[in-house]
């Protein structure tokens, strides 16, 4: 195993760049489903407040 | 891609498609991962380093790709006024950026243990330094528009003007000196590639393309409902 992790004496080459990629990816995915997350909300919440300005009439 | 074009269809489409997606990439991923990290040989000049080449080398075709995705839903945006063309672009930019970023520090970090440096300024790394340029350009001058729709078909016409830099990046170890080796997969006479690395390489590059399916949907369902958002604050604001 630790002959795995040398990378035959590139590990400094080799596991920045593998980890530099996760990084990338995982950060993308984060963000990604973070603002359709908040966007639904958002959505949720006015389409709510507006059904309720609806039931209580317009003069409300 | 006309039927996709609905936007509404396209919610309801996105939404069955995507857990499969997810599901592949997923496990596109764990192989991928698998056969670069430790069934893949190591080289016999370059050693192990040559695994950088598992991602290096998919981040620099999906940067390329992802703006050939810009630039067809740009024209697509600009000629029939797709509206989800112009959403999908401004969606997917990010990502992009992200895959030129991830090539140009992964090509860094393989330069200097077999070139002897992490950067020359030559045809090659400067065209890509170019790409990660025109996206960033493409994500600040479409955020600078009080008017979203304006600022989608500024952005369209600038995507489609950086066009010209795509073969200069594809051919630009042909046509000039350079540290970096000319294709070794996508050539005419075929890939020059060991099966025992080129298949690695094929599974990851579709890993990653899944990925950036995967990503593309979901940012282009968040545009699509901010832009909903947007409207039902507008009637709210107008009184309604």
């Amino acid at each position: 195993m630790g002959t795995f992790f040398e990378m035959g004496g590139y590990a400094a080459y080799v596991w920045p760049a593998y980890g530099l990629a996760t990084l990338v990816v995982v950060g993308l995915l984060v963000l990604s489903v973070r603002r359709l997350r908040s966007a639904e909300r958002m959505l949720t919440l006015l389409e709510q407040a507006r059904r309720e300005r609806v039931d209580d009439g317009p003069d409300a | 891609m006309h039927r996709f074009a609905n936007p509404a269809r396209f919610m309801r489409l996105s939404a069955r498609l995507l857990p499969w997606l997810a599901g592949a990439t997923a496990l596109l991923l764990a192989v991928g991962l698998y056969l670069a990290l430790i069934a893949s040989p190591p080289d016999y000049q370059q050693g192990q380093a040559v695994r950088i080449m598992y991602v290096h080398v998919p981040s620099a075709w999906l940067s390329m790709a992802v703006y050939g995705a810009m630039a067809l839903a740009s024209i697509a945006y600009l000629v029939w006024k797709h509206p989800l063309a112009g959403l999908f672009t401004k969606a997917v930019a990010p990502v992009g950026a992200g895959f030129t970023a991830l090539c140009l520090v992964t090509g860094s970090l393989w330069g200097e243990p077999m070139w002897g440096t992490w950067w020359v300024w030559d045809a090659r790394l400067t065209s890509v330094l170019i790409l990660f340029f025109l996206y960033l350009g493409y994500i600040a001058l479409v955020g600078a528009f009080d008017d979203a729709e304006r600022g989608l078909r500024v952005g369209a016409v600038l995507v489609l003007v950086g066009t010209v830099n795509l073969p200069i990046i594809k051919f630009s170890v042909d046509w000039w000196n350079t540290l970096h080796q000319p294709a070794s997969v996508g050539r005419l006479d075929g890939p020059t590639m060991d099966t025992a690395m080129l298949i690695p390489l094929l599974v990851m590059a579709l890993a990653f393309t899944l990925l950036f399916a995967v990503l593309a949907l979901v940012r282009t369902r968040a545009e699509l409902t901010w832009r909903k958002v947007e409207v039902l604050r507008l009637f709210q604001a107008a009184g309604e």
